[in-house]
């Protein structure tokens, strides 16, 4: 199972881990985009932008909110 | 820079696009004249082509992984860009429709990351064309790339309203914008567009680094073409492409430009999308809309997320202009 704390261990936006390096310009454009990369695990998300709103799976996670 | 402002003025009664010379003075144009420049592109705009603001929708059905390497773009499977590819079903693209109707936009595009449309691509765009049209009260425009002559009639026939194709920068830039193909190829696919009785929308996106004269060289290509609709992207750096590292446009840059396009173009649809949140941000988007342009892409774009459809909505209330009709866009055609 996953737990919670694990999540947010990588950079939604760059992929790298959270851990490592400065991940303060990410947030600031990640507002204008969706996710890139599993939160969980870093993978690359595959990503459907809608005219409102969007959607991500992780290939090992399934559906990102 | 009196005197070409002066000119400039001209254009609103006379309705004729400035000359390329004088298209590249405006982007020079002085922090103290730029107020009146953007006046004068509002005013032109109001005589040419009426009131109101012609709001759209976009949706990829196609996403990621195309063949070709336009520099600026995170679709390009040539380069290590965190975009993966996705294709959207039928029952999803009738829903983008719907979402997008339900803003009050009249246009909704259905865009494809192709050099341009096999066999699978174009039974998904006709099957999604067909219930669209059959369920949603809305103008379809698709951009798929370049077509064979074929496929621009088999578009028209099923009642494809706008084709999107997109010079993208100056013809003496875009060979370092663009290697897989040529600025050539894209015109004939825009004169293809045109002759088979669709609207023709074609721009591009400035700040990839091209000179101030090649951005007067393309409005002057873009006059010379006479689309019915320019959208006008601003660069929004991708990871992971060749423009990664390019600045974002300063603000005024970006009006200065928008207003060049404006005395290039009286009567075109004048449309701001992809990077006008980053470029222009929320001050600048009002002053855009005040300064030539009269277009929007509200919600989303292909792979990037834009403001909230309602915070477009009231700003175009506060401005008083009204989402334009369809039936407005065809009245001023024929000024
Ligand atoms: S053809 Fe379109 S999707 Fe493909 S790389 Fe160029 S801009 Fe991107
Ligand atoms: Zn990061
Ligand atoms: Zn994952």
């Amino acid at each position: 199972m996953i737990c919670a704390a694990v999540a947010g261990v990588f950079c939604e936006r760059c992929g790298s881990p959270q851990a490592e390096g400065d991940h303060g310009a990410c947030g600031v454009v990640r507002v204008w985009e969706p996710p890139r990369y599993c939160a969980q695990c870093g993978r690359r998300l595959v990503v459907q932008v809608l005219p409102v709103g969007w959607t991500a799976r992780c290939p090992q996670h399934g559906e990102v909110a | 820079m009196d005197d070409v402002l002066a000119r400039a003025e001209r254009v609103v009664d006379e309705g004729i696009g400035l000359t390329e010379s004088d298209l590249r003075a405006l982007l020079e144009v002085g922090d103290d004249d730029l107020p009146a420049l953007l006046d004068i592109a509002h005013r032109v705009r109001l005589r040419w082509c009426g009131p109101g603001v012609e709001v759209e929708g976009i949706v990829s059905v196609k996403t990621g992984g195309c063949p070709e390497d336009c520099h600026f773009c995170s679709q390009s499977g040539r380069f290590d860009s965190p975009v993966r590819s996705a294709w959207l079903d039928v029952p999803a693209l009738v829903a983008a429709a719907e979402q997008t109707a339900a803003t009050g936009a009249t246009e909704f595009c259905i865009v494809a990351a192709v050099r341009g449309p096999d066999e699978k691509l174009m039974r998904q765009v006709r099957a999604a064309v067909r219930a669209i049209r059959e369920t949603v009260d809305i103008n379809i425009a698709c951009s798929l790339g370049i077509l064979h002559p074929d496929q621009v009639a088999e578009l028209a026939e099923l009642g494809v309203h706008r084709y999107n194709h997109n010079l993208e920068t100056a013809r003496s830039y875009f060979p370092r914008v663009v290697t897989t193909h040529t600025w050539e190829e894209r015109w004939e696919t825009l004169q293809l567009v045109r002759s088979a009785g669709m609207e023709v929308c074609c721009g591009g996106i400035l700040g990839m680094g091209e000179s101030l004269d090649q951005r007067a060289e393309f409005a002057a290509q873009l006059a010379e073409l006479a689309p019915d609709e320019v959208p006008l992207n601003f660069l929004n750096p991708r990871p992971g492409t060749p423009f990664a590292t390019l600045p974002v446009m300063p603000v005024g840059e970006a009006l200065r430009a928008a207003a060049m396009f404006r005395l290039a173009l009286p009567r075109t649809i004048l449309r701001f999308a992809g990077g006008r949140e980053l470029t222009l941000g929320d001050d600048g988007i009002r002053e855009a809309l005040r300064g030539g342009g009269n277009g929007l892409i509200v919600g989303n774009y292909l792979t990037t997320l834009g403001r909230a459809p309602q915070a477009d909505l009231a700003l175009l209330e506060e401005l008083g202009e009204p989402i334009r009709s369809a039936e407005l866009s065809a009245l001023s055609k024929a000024l």
